[in-house]
């Protein structure tokens, strides 16, 4: 069987159109708005904070908290129930383990930064959306930071790799899928984010984290662009004047 | 609220002039975005200054109560999300969520702005469920009112899914809407001192001596009243509460054009 | 071959290059990799001589030695109060530094502060676990009666207050009211009910510019046109940085 036509008819490395917006949740110290084809995603940034249980304190550093979320009419079926799942949970941590590498606490001992991941609509992808959006808001809110992370899923559809896989590739039936989401730090290529679902040979696996790559880029690019608009909107409009 | 800041809250308010310029009869500025989730059957956003509401539709076929064989049903169920206010944790919902679902229901289940028996599949076996999920994005004040709304106008956005062979096809949409007969519509107002005010603030609530919630039909009939707050209100108050209400309801109504 | 990447007074995010070549120091904010210094904030690229730094534009508030603050009373103890100054941090306040009366062991120090009372204190040390302490000890520090407080961007304060307090002073001169900024992101005022209003939306607007030029021009026409020709106060500044 051979995969010739993308559902979405789209070039196989290319992404599903995506925007983003920093600065969405007026309350958050740290906020980004993230969507990619149908899926998209909030995400906000409340800290450094008081962390409670104290249990839970680390006097070397500020801890990092994520809590990944799918809204109740998020789903492509039926309704989600509200509250977390073992996914959701899976999800948190991989995303929390995704953010770290970057991220440098040391000037918060005790503290927590508490990122919120809420997903309003989803078409595959949503970790990775979760990740960018995310690394958006940790930005915005002025957390101390390597870089940026980054991430989007990619795979193997059939006989052909693929970049951002949709849920009509997730669930192609003509043939063997593969989904491995990947979140890299772009400014070293390093990666902090590496799942697989399905079944690829190495051989792919290596053609598909260079696609990863490649595409990861592009994304970073409007990464920046989102937070940097936040502060030239007002730019442009005194230049206006 | 420290008292003497709430003193001198008071006596702007007395003078007609909130913590941002409104007057104590205004709304901030309102938005509402229907089809703001396509995996939703319905769903809008709300905004009301900084708050924004999402509300989204999920339906589903079951078998209808016992007791009301012809009929469908609707569930409300609100979350206050934890990334939309620093006091917010996450968890199961507590007391200021199942209240404000508990609300929102009332106004829509007693005003019957959904016409239930049109939610039958087969008597005393299928029926329609509708579902509404109402989530918080930024809380800043009045999510009452927010909520109330985001809810109906997410109800206005609804298509029955198809439904072949005993199963719903949630890929499909059939070109039919939920038959929503009545449109109520929730306004809170406060009671500050001698103030009456619409609209409040997160400020402006943590200093209320109460509030009162009104859900009001086009027909300017009561639907659902829920009094809140600490102190009491008189009869006087009621009165020109919802008189304040009633005349809000229909402003609010005009942005689900 | 050292080459200096960005422009003066540029939005730059986390990870963005900055300057290429070991000719240039790393300052606040940014960080040395192999031959470049990049960014590790989000927040304006400084570039003073051979130094490049960033100034933050966002971030919650870190707690500072000699810092002038705001802070709430949320608990009475035997041995003082503590007040939540807009932080990750909590900040104690000692008996003997709150108050130069003798107060006798076991006293109602609910007298002096009580729960909810603002108070304007500064901080006297923070330890490395961020423990602070602060004094009501001197010129200007108080318990605030009346009036509201509002919050703002840690990060603008330097611009609402101005240099030498010109700018604070101008909103003060023009509207009439009472006006004290915290280096905490916490501002009282005590004005007229208009007045305040004017006050709160100035500030709005000298947060939302604060890294544009020409702000104190802007805001002398947004006075003017409220309340007429401002008298020359002695000392004003020109625009600055």
């Amino acid at each position: 069987m051979t995969y010739s036509k993308r559902y979405s008819d789209r070039g196989f490395d290319d992404l599903r159109p995506i925007e983003a917006k920093a600065g969405v949740i007026p309350n958050a110290d740290g906020s980004a708005f993230f969507k990619i084809g149908n899926t998209t995603a909030y995400a906000a940034v409340y800290g450094p904070r008081d962390l409670h249980p104290k249990f839970k304190q680390d006097p070397g550093k500020g801890i990092l908290r994520c809590n990944y979320n799918m809204m109740p009419f998020s789903g492509m079926g039926e309704r989600v129930r509200p509250g977390p799942s073992r996914r959701s949970r899976e999800i948190s941590m991989v995303t929390e383990k995704a953010l770290m590498p970057v991220l440098d606490l040391q000037e918060f001992p005790n503290a927590v930064v508490d990122v919120f991941i809420e997903l309003p609509q989803t078409d595959a992808g949503s970790r990775c959306a979760g990740i960018c959006a995310a690394s958006i808001a940790l930005a915005d809110a002025g957390i101390p930071m390597k870089d940026l992370v980054t991430a989007v899923s990619v795979g193997k559809v059939d006989d052909k790799i693929v970049v951002d896989l949709d849920y009509a590739e997730e669930a192609h039936e003509g043939g063997p899928v593969a989904d491995i989401p990947v979140a890299m730090v772009p400014s070293t290529g390093m990666i902090s984010l590496l799942q697989m679902d399905g079944e690829v040979t190495k051989d792919d696996l290596m053609k598909a984290l260079e696609k990863a790559r490649a595409a990861i880029l592009k994304i970073y690019e409007i990464q920046k662009k989102a937070l940097k608009d936040k502060y030239y909107v007002d730019m442009v409009n005194q230049n206006e004047q | 609220m420290n008292s003497e800041f709430k003193e001198h809250l008071l006596s702007s308010l007395a003078q007609n002039i909130r913590l941002d310029g409104r007057k104590l009869d205004e709304y901030r500025k309102i938005e509402v975005e229907f089809g703001i989730s396509n995996t939703a059957e319905g769903s809008a956003k709300v905004t009301i200054g900084d708050t924004i509401v999402l509300a989204g539709v999920k339906m589903l076929v079951q078998q209808p109560y016992p007791d009301k064989p012809d009929e469908g049903t609707i569930m409300v169920n609100a979350e206050l999300l934890p990334m939309s206010n620093p006091d917010f944790e996450p968890g199961p919902p507590k007391d200021e969520a199942i209240e404000l679902a508990r609300v929102v229901d009332r106004g829509i289940r007693e005003s019957a702005a959904i016409d239930v028996k049109k939610l039958l599949i087969k008597k005393g076996e299928k029926c329609w469920v509708v579902s509404i999920d109402i989530v918080t994005v930024n809380a800043a004040g009045n999510l009452f009112d927010a909520a109330a709304l985001a809810a109906i106008a997410a109800i206005k956005d609804t298509f029955f899914p198809v439904y072949e062979n005993d199963e719903i096809n949630y890929k499909k949409k059939t070109e039919q809407r939920l038959p929503l007969v009545k449109t109520p519509i929730s306004v809170t107002v406060l009671k500050l001192g001698g103030s009456y005010l619409v609209d409040p603030l997160p400020d402006e609530e943590a200093a209320c001596d109460a509030r009162l919630t009104v859900a009001a039909t086009e027909g300017g009939n009561l639907c659902a009243l829920q009094k809140g707050g600490d102190q009491t209100l008189t009869m006087e108050d009621i009165s020109r509460m919802v008189d304040l209400a009633l005349e809000k309801a229909t402003y609010l109504r005009g942005f689900l054009n | 071959m050292s080459k200096v990447l960005v422009k003066d007074k540029e939005v730059v995010v986390p990870g963005e290059e900055l300057a290429i070549g070991l000719d240039y120091l790393p300052g606040f904010g940014t960080y040395r990799i192999g031959d470049s210094i990049r960014a590790s904030r989000l927040g304006l690229a400084n570039l003073d001589g051979r130094a490049i730094k960033i100034i933050p534009l966002s971030g919650r508030y870190l707690p500072k030695k000699n810092d002038v603050i705001l802070g709430k009373v949320i608990d009475v103890t035997l041995n003082g109060w503590r007040l939540d100054i807009n932080s990750a941090y909590t900040a104690m306040l000692m008996v003997k530094e709150g108050t130069s009366d003798f107060v006798t062991k076991g006293a109602d120090l609910t007298q002096y502060y009580s729960l909810g009372d603002y108070l304007v204190c500064k901080i006297t040390n923070v330890t490395t676990q961020k423990l602070v302490d602060v004094t009501m000890r001197g010129p200007g520090l108080k318990k605030l009666r009346n009036g509201r407080i509002i919050k703002c961007n840690p990060h603008k304060v330097p611009r609402i207050i101005g240099k030498q307090g010109s700018m604070v002073s101008m909103i003060k001169n023009a509207t009439k009211c009472w006006i004290i900024v915290g280096q905490n992101g916490l501002i009282w005022l005590q004005g007229s009910p208009k007045d305040e209003v004017v006050a709160v939306q100035t500030i709005a607007m000298i947060e939302k510019e604060a890294h544009l030029q020409g702000l104190t021009e802007k805001v002398k026409s947004h006075l003017e046109g409220i309340y007429g020709k401002l008298q020359e106060l002695k000392g004003e500044s020109n625009d600055i940085q």
